[in-house]
């Protein structure tokens, strides 16, 4: 790879944007579209940028990231379903000095997961977790998240889902965010350069408040599944402006361990999750 | 701390095991007949003189991934339960097996199925010597028969733990757990330094060092045939295992007509029936299984060919006796006694068993 | 030297911690012990048990259903364990609560009016005690200076200025007990 680069420098091209090192060369398995890796680099810039990458441990989840530990030059642990956050908790209680964070899906988190989700935030744990959302099982052919919107068609809601049948969609992060544990809660999106730019800031804070000990840190990002939604990356990326937006809000919902301003009871509550048609 | 001569129950040993045997950390979730030990650490505040980290988690699924993610950057990290806590933590063991993983699970048992009693029994030989979670693993189990043997065990557990790089198990029961005994504590040894930590898990994760490769700590591995070369090599570490670290007591087996196979508190029974048998005339031993597995399956084989008959007394319906018989190729009489349901066989009972269904 | 005991009676009588202190007092003076309890729903208001072994020997079973001496002190625990006492051995009950008289011929059998008497003295707390003394007038198993380190461990410091108290239960409880039948 290095030699390719330097051909490339020698042939008078011009280095604008570049792998960083705390990311492998492995060849991501993610489909393209999805923001899983843009996450990931993501994470691996703030880690550099920090010049933490001797002292972090990340943990990955059962799903799409799975094999997330290939990706990140770091230490790194897999967890079983939906667990990150209780191996997180005993990776930071023994390891207090190092940073920890776990990075996991929708059905990861918050379904088979939400117990140790919950306690870890509780307890105030003081690591990041990172959460991509979006709205579907991806790994396993595309069924039914928690998070999957009213009216969303997947594998195991052929018809869309059914409020009476599957419930509401459950949003994790303003329901962590009434958690005193938290310390810092916020929803970002990573469809464009502007809300990457965003998302890599709350990234970046969720780490630094480590540093803090004051609690948990949680990012969720939005992130299209084309692959499970059936549709080509952009128009994906429209539909989840269009659509996931609207029920799972963008932005910080606390920062610094207070409620945001503008971050109302109904805000909170979303009490009529909007109906999606596919 | 020195070496002190104390009245402990065998609950409050393994705490104090832990402690002084230099445990980093130590994960677990209330549940009879086994509460003592979180209760004996919280109150001992360990984290204020050797530094050892203790919690108090929101189930036993959540223990297990705890010492999971503790043992994984190469500390001393354990749990314990009781039975249907352990039946939670299938998964998490089976994890840690495949992640090979060192740390020390303590179950002390109580009967079954489901909710079951919370008096003791020993029905989860086979939940703990054969599998328990999905998958071909083994976890080296330790059945120890006295206050002082769940002391011990527990430092013997972290040199076969790290050794090996396997779980070690020490499989005990409510009537042991319970139980008073005298007991001589050792001298603590200190938790391992920040050099010890990498030199004795270079496979942890605690940060990578530019001078290394990232280190993962991971069960899965997606290609077949890389995965049957894992397998294969678990299944040397178990035969060495077989080799080299099998555990048992032979008592009056020279001269025996006739040997009772015990383990834990049914040891101690059978121990007693044993003299009573002696007192009247029967030649009786007792063969004692330290290690459940490694089973001493050469031990008792050979000694078996030397006696007319076998009880095997455990508080089940029988799981112990089908290694006994495997051990044995079915080439002496091998009959199974035991009491279910939290009930605990008398001495007498097991010498009228053994009088009944062997030697008659 | 083997002495096989059980301690029944109510829970909240000290049954459990009078077989601590008397097991701890073995352990100080170098003897093998158990101490094994019932437990569970049982612990909780009813009757409660320990079964105490001392010896000079490695003890096998520490679970054990035929003892040389039963400490009784309620009529359940006189009903339960009455039979279990072995021919020849040793049965002390407290009457208070008592109506029905254990009826063995073939064992000895005291009695010590223990709670009456702490209700007398105002020492109700050590009860357990009294009826300790009474036990090792009978059978000294355990010599007087192990029982002061008996009571050392078995109480937490803050409770070591209740030791004196302690002893001097055990020296009533050694006056008080009375022989119903000596075979």
């Amino acid at each position: 790879m290095e030699a390719r680069r330097q051909e490339l420098l020698n042939q008078g091209y011009q280095e604008v944007y570049t792998k960083t090192k705390v990311l492998t060369d492995a060849v991501m398995h993610y489909c393209p579209g999805c923001g899983h890796g843009t996450t990931h680099r993501l994470i691996a810039e703030v880690i550099d940028e920090m010049g933490i990458q001797d002292n972090v441990v990340g943990v990955s989840p059962v799903g799409c990231s799975v094999l997330a530990y290939n990706y990140f030059d770091v230490d790194f642990q897999e967890a079983a379903h939906g667990r990150a956050p209780a191996v997180a908790t005993a990776v930071k209680r023994l390891n207090p000095d190092t940073f920890v964070f776990t990075y996991q899906g929708d059905g990861d988190l918050a379904a088979i997961g939400t117990a140790e989700t919950i306690h870890a935030a509780n307890r105030g744990e003081n690591i990041t977790m990172i959460f991509v959302n979006n709205g579907i099982y991806g790994m396993t052919g595309g069924q039914m998240a928690p998070t999957t919107l009213v009216g969303m068609k997947s594998a195991t809601t052929p018809y869309g889902r059914r409020v009476d049948l599957n419930g509401f969609p459950l949003r994790m992060t303003e329901l962590l965010s009434t958690l005193p544990g938290t310390y810092y809660v916020t929803r970002q999106s990573v469809q464009n350069p502007a809300a990457v730019r965003k998302a890599k800031a709350a990234i970046r804070k969720a780490f630094e408040n480590q540093k803090l000990k004051k609690g948990l840190s949680f990012v969720e990002i939005l992130s299209n599944c084309n692959s499970g939604w059936k549709m080509t990356p952009v128009a994906a990326n429209k539909w989840m402006e269009d659509n996931m937006m609207p029920n799972y809000p963008i932005g910080d919902i606390k920062v610094d361990g207070k409620i945001c301003e503008g971050i109302t009871a109904e805000r909170l509550v979303l009490d009529h999750p909007l109906t999606v048609m596919q | 701390m020195a070496k002190e001569l104390k009245l402990m129950k065998g609950n409050e040993a393994i705490a104090r095991a832990m402690i002084a045997s230099g445990t980093d950390g130590y994960f677990g979730y209330p549940i009879t007949p086994q509460s003592e030990v979180m209760e004996t650490l919280m109150a001992e505040k360990p984290w204020e003189t050797t530094g050892m980290t203790v919690l108090q988690a929101e189930s036993e699924v959540a223990s297990i991934n705890m010492v999971y993610g503790g043992a994984a950057t190469g500390k001393k990290v354990a749990t314990s339960s009781s039975s249907p806590g352990i039946s939670l933590m299938q998964e998490g063991l089976t994890y840690l097996a495949g992640a090979e993983i060192p740390c020390l699970i303590v179950n002390v048992m109580r009967g079954g199925p489901g909710l079951g009693t919370i008096q003791p029994s020993q029905s989860d030989y086979f939940q703990s010597t054969k599998g328990g979670g999905h998958g071909d693993y083994q976890l080296y189990t330790l059945a120890p028969a006295s206050v002082q043997e769940m002391y011990d065990f527990v430092f013997d557990a972290w040199d076969i733990a790290f050794k090996y790089r396997n779980p070690v198990l020490i499989l005990s029961d409510g009537a042991i757990g319970q139980c008073m005994e005298k007991l001589y504590t050792r001298d603590y040894v200190p938790r391992w330094t920040e050099e010890e930590r990498r030199a004795n898990a270079p496979w942890g994760t605690w940060g990578k060092p530019a001078t290394r490769d990232h280190n993962i700590i991971t069960s899965l591995e997606l290609d077949s045939a890389r995965q049957e070369v894992f397998n294969l090599k678990l299944q040397k570490k178990y035969a060495e295992m077989k080799e080299k670290e099998v555990r048992f007591e032979a008592l009056n087996c020279d001269d025996a007509e006739y040997i009772i196979v015990a383990y834990g508190s049914s040891s101690r029974i059978a121990m007693k029936a044993m003299q009573m048998a002696r007192e009247k005339g029967i030649k009786v031993g007792l063969f004692r299984l330290i290690t459940l597995f490694p089973f001493p399956t050469k031990q008792l084989a050979e000694i078996a060919k030397k006696v007319k008959g076998i009880l095997c007394v455990e508080m089940s319906a029988g799981q112990m006796i089908e290694d006994v018989r495997l051990a044995t190729s079915c080439g002496v009489k091998t009959e199974h006694f035991g009491r279910f349901g939290g009930i605990i066989p008398t001495p007498g009972e097991v010498l009228e068993a053994l009088e009944n269904k062997i030697i008659k | 030297m083997t002495e096989e005991i059980i301690i029944a009676g109510f829970g909240g009588q000290g049954v459990l911690s009078m077989g601590k202190i008397l097991a701890y007092s073995g352990v100080m003076q170098d003897k093998e012990v158990s101490w094994m309890p019932s437990y569970g729903p049982e612990m909780r208001g009813g009757t409660a048990n320990v079964s105490v072994i001392i010896s000079d020997e490695r003890i096998s079973s520490p679970i054990i259903n035929q003892f040389d001496t039963a400490i009784i002190l309620n009529q359940q625990s006189l009903d339960k364990f009455e039979h279990s006492v072995k021919p020849g051995g040793l049965l002390i009950y407290d009457p208070n609560g008592i109506t029905h008289e254990p009826t063995r011929k073939d064992i000895n059998i005291y009695k010590i009016a223990a709670t009456a008497k702490a209700q007398e003295l105002g020492i109700s707390k050590v009860f357990n005690m009294v009826v300790l003394g009474g036990f090792l007038k009978l059978k000294p198993i355990v010599d007087k200076q192990y029982i002061h380190e008996g009571l050392e461990h078995s109480l937490p410091q803050r409770h070591w200025n209740l030791i004196p108290q302690n002893e001097e239960a055990i020296e009533i409880g050694k006056t008080l007990i009375e022989p119903v039948q000596t075979i």
